[in-house]
């Protein structure tokens, strides 16, 4: 059974189409890379899987479910996550706050009894803020736990997402540009990062990178946009060999080479 | 500080403020406690409007509207009947308001209810929109609901007014309201849901997508704002002992606007300071237009002096307090005994340990 | 209704329209720059016929020179409160110049009580505003005509200023991206200045021809006119010239006709409006000619 099945699904905005007849089926346990040149509709995608957009023609499916236009919060509930290509934390927030909102939405206790802090909120609060310090011990942000999140350096603040995303729980994970603006060494560890986190919370993982050494490196399966449509799909050996691919990438027909 | 100590504190805090408002409400003249009353009837209106705006982000203007519907409330439920039947000049109250009475906490509490279920009302669809254009929208609902009260003379007497409201009023009230709308709130605030609201207020795709519910918490944050609002308005009724729909004109909202401003937006400690300040300098300024000598030259009274100076002064603190009093900082007694130790650094140092 | 009421009533809301726009234009205009909900236009609306009051009355001017007077004070009154109350907040948060505007609000219209007294004052129009002029049934006051002929000139002037001259560019550029306009040498602080003047002046047109109109003053009297005259300006889609002419002209005769086809509920003229303006807001929030902006995600 496919945990994510987007089904020939098509966006335009006015005249223009953004994505064409995009397919994806994703089974349990698979690390898939997005990748296309800027503008190529894979944001788009994203949007369209987390609830922000929703599709023009056709549906998604998630779990046998059709998810197409319901609202990001709930389909946050159902096991979705994302993180954003800019960074969007809550920047006054602090940092272990930034974390505790991610379990917001399976709190159980009511609104009065958090208001009044009765004993069964009190517990909950407490295996949240226990729950959130154990992620951020994962990305060694603990000391940081009362700064503003606005003010950690990038690097930092993109892990924040990452594990804030972790925070609620999801089955699905998307990570839109996770290696962006990280050194080598950073992005090294951002690898070994993602497929940790795909061991320890059993997730299945959809990736938009730029950066060809993380796709390469760790993705199985391989999807190319150009212009709104997928135009390759396959293992990273045959991505790399695909013409359709080198020529979206360079601008030429590489026919003759 | 430990958890325990805090609390200790403010039971003993709670405690002081109680013998104050006795010392007050013995020894104070009508006058100045009319004053004090205002601005702790200021607390509950800018704390609550700081839930909605300051932690929540939704810029809205609607609080004079809600402070109308519990003022309304609240006076025709405390006034006795037959002081209705002799106030409805224009035309004779309806059913069922003729017969309604209850005692003063119960119309409090219904003030604040229907003025909940007003706020429900209206944000539903108002709540979709986004920063100016809710304020503009919501100011627009406040407006309604003063006209509405304008032509229903039937229940609210109308332009007139409903005058000769008991004056139940007191200082244990409004500090009393002021108290418990405080304990709400931050009860509120300091809780996932107030992480929520806050969320929202920081980045409103983000906090959807993290699996925020947007309409449900910015309704139940614009409804509990409305609730306190509302009560507020009961008070204010009480206290003045007269109204007319022209007291809750969009001015009414700006005021409550100004307060919370000048306190620091998402700051109680500065909506309450800046609640006093507010009326404290209103009343202080009026001997500016009774006319007064300054050696041989003799100033008459001039009427709206003393609200240009206060417009004034209100131009200078925006200008050199731009983020307001405290600037978004919270008072705790942790950040108390912090100050204290700043002050006097000779004091033992290894008590700071538990900090 | 018969057809020489229905084109009494076109008339007269075609005349409080008018007004309304000329009024609105200082909002849109101060809000597509600094976006800011400039809440004391309405006293700067009030100004003006108080200044033509008194340039008559104690100073003897004649009407037209009193007139032109009463324009350039008003201008210069609303270039003061940006000089001093707007622009030191610049870079301060916008809830802050908001509350700066409330204050000049206050400020000017108690200054006006101080100076001009609460007692209402009636202007006394020179003759020609008090002609009646019949069309068959049809009564039109001459003050109508004023309006309509006035508005009408001034807005065109203001059209092609914002669209045919360097300082027109200038304040379309700000009111797109302020800090490039500064990169590009454009005189920020200049055209902020005269932004304010021009809309004062056109709120001052404005005051001046609802004085004849309506010929009793008070310190007051800018509230509710400045508040609509805003709501024409997001009615119509807030920043934008056009809209804010139109949208003046739509609230002006809705307002006139909801009075006239229904008589009885005429003490909810002004709740109308507002009901007009959440409708607009909940069905096109950007208002009817605005552009519909999303947050890129």
């Amino acid at each position: 059974m496919e945990l994510l099945n987007v089904d020939n699904i098509t966006m335009k905005f006015g005249g223009l189409t953004a994505v064409g007849n995009f397919k994806l089926k994703i089974v349990p346990g698979e690390l898939i890379g997005l990748i296309g040149p800027n503008g190529a509709g894979k944001t788009t995608v994203f949007n369209m899987i987390t609830g922000i957009y929703t599709p023009t023609i056709n549906k998604i499916y998630f779990q046998d479910r059709d998810i197409t236009g319901i609202k990001p919060d709930k389909i946050a509930k159902v096991g979705i996550a994302r993180t954003f290509q800019n960074i969007r934390l809550l920047e006054n927030l602090t940092v272990i706050d930034n974390v505790m909102i991610g379990f917001h939405l399976h709190l159980k206790s009511n609104l009065a009894s958090a208001i009044l802090k009765f004993p069964n909120y009190v517990r909950e609060e407490e295996s949240i803020y226990r729950k959130s310090m154990e992620l951020l011990e994962k990305v060694e942000l603990e000391k940081y736990e009362l700064e503003k999140a606005g003010s950690l350096p990038y690097g930092h603040q993109r892990k924040l997402e990452i594990i804030r995303a972790l925070a609620t729980g999801p089955k699905l994970l998307l990570l839109d540009e996770p290696a962006a603006g990280m050194n080598p060494q950073e992005t090294k560890d951002l690898m070994s990062f993602i497929q940790k986190i795909q061991n320890d919370f059993e997730l299945t993982i959809l990736l938009i990178e730029h950066d060809m050494k993380v796709v390469m490196g760790i993705c199985r399966r391989i999807l190319v946009m150009d212009y709104g449509i997928t135009i390759a799909e396959g293992n990273p050996a045959e991505i790399q060999n695909n013409p359709e691919v080198i020529k979206a990438y360079l601008g030429v027909d590489v026919n003759y080479a | 500080m430990k958890k325990q100590n805090e609390k200790i504190f403010t039971i003993l805090a709670l405690i002081v403020l109680g013998i104050l408002v006795y010392l007050a409400e013995s020894n104070l003249d009508p006058y100045k406690l009319r004053i004090l009353n205002l601005g702790a009837i200021y607390v509950t209106l800018g704390v609550s409007l700081n839930l909605i705006y300051g932690f929540t982000g939704q810029f809205s203007l609607g609080h004079a509207g809600f402070m109308a519907i519990g003022a309304y409330v609240t006076s025709l439920l405390v006034l006795p009947a037959y002081y209705k039947e002799m106030i409805f000049i224009l035309e004779p109250l309806v059913w069922p308001f003729t017969v309604m009475h209850t005692p003063f906490i119960i119309a409090l509490l219904l003030s604040g209810l229907f003025a909940a279920i007003a706020a429900l009302l209206i944000g539903l669809p108002v709540l979709r929109l986004k920063g100016d254009y809710l304020g503009i929208a919501t100011l627009g609902f406040a407006e309604i609901i003063r006209i509405i009260a304008n032509n229903i003379p039937q229940i609210t007497n109308g332009a007139l007014g409903i005058k000769g409201i008991p004056e139940f009023t007191n200082l244990w009230w409004t500090a009393g309201v002021a108290i418990v709308t405080i304990y709400i709130i931050k009860g509120l605030i300091h809780s996932s849901y107030g992480r929520a609201l806050m969320a929202i207020r920081e980045n409103e795709i983000a906090a959807e997508v993290i699996g925020v519910n947007l309409t449900y918490h910015k309704v139940m944050s614009f409804t509990i704002s409305a609730f306190f609002a509302g009560v507020a308005g009961g008070l204010f009724a009480c206290l003045l002992t007269t109204i007319d729909p022209k007291a809750f004109m969009f001015v009414m909202t700006f005021n409550i606007l100004i307060v919370v401003v000048l306190g620091g937006l998402g700051s109680i400690t500065g909506t309450v300071l800046a609640a006093f300040l507010f009326n404290f300098s209103l009343e202080y300024l009026r001997p500016i237009e009774a006319g007064f000598n300054i050696g041989p030259i003799i100033i008459p009274a001039i009427p709206g002096l003393r609200m240009v100076s206060f417009s004034a002064l209100l131009l200078i603190v925006i200008l050199y307090k731009q983020n307001g009093l405290m600037g978004g900082i919270e008072f705790s007694w942790k950040g108390l005994a912090r100050f204290i130790r700043k002050i006097f650094p000779n004091k033992k140092s290894s008590e700071g340990s538990s900090i | 209704m018969s057809l020489h009421l229905v084109l009494q009533n076109l008339a007269n809301g075609l005349s409080l329209g008018s007004l309304y726009a000329l009024i609105a234009i200082g909002y849109t205009m101060v809000y597509g720059i600094l976006r800011l909900i400039n809440f004391a236009h309405g006293e700067i609306f009030m100004l003006a016929p108080y200044f033509l009051f008194y340039g008559v009355l104690i100073f003897h001017l004649p009407w037209w020179t009193s007139i032109i007077a009463a324009i350039a004070l008003t201008a210069v009154t609303g270039m003061l409160s940006e000089r001093i109350a707007y622009r030191p907040l610049r870079d301060a948060p916008r809830i802050s110049v908001l509350i700066s505007a409330i204050g000049v609000s206050f400020f000017l219209q108690n200054l006006a009580i101080v100076i001009f007294t609460g007692i209402p004052k009636s202007v006394h129009r020179p003759a020609f505003f008090k002609r009646l002029f019949q069309f068959g049934e049809i009564r039109i006051q001459s003050t109508l005509f004023a309006s309509v002929i006035v508005s009408t000139i001034f807005l065109t002037l203001l059209i092609y200023i914002v669209y045919k001259t360097k300082t027109g560019l200038a304040m379309r550029s700000i009111s797109t991206d302020i800090e490039t306009s500064r990169l590009m040498a454009v005189d920020v602080d200049k055209t902020i200045s005269i932004t304010f003047a021009i809309g004062s002046a056109l709120a001052a047109v404005g005051g001046i021809l609802w004085g004849l109109r309506f010929p009793q003053l008070f310190p007051l009297m800018g509230m509710m006119p400045g508040l609509k005259a805003f709501i024409a300006a997001v009615v119509g889609g807030i920043g934008n010239i056009p809209g804010a002419m139109l949208g003046g002209l739509l609230l002006g005769m809705s307002e006139i006709l909801f009075v006239a086809f229904l008589p009885a509920l005429s003490g909810y003229r002004d709740a109308f409006i507002f009901a007009i303006l959440i409708l607009i807001l909940l069905l096109k929030p950007d208002g009817i000619l605005g552009k519909n902006v999303q947050e890129k995600v």
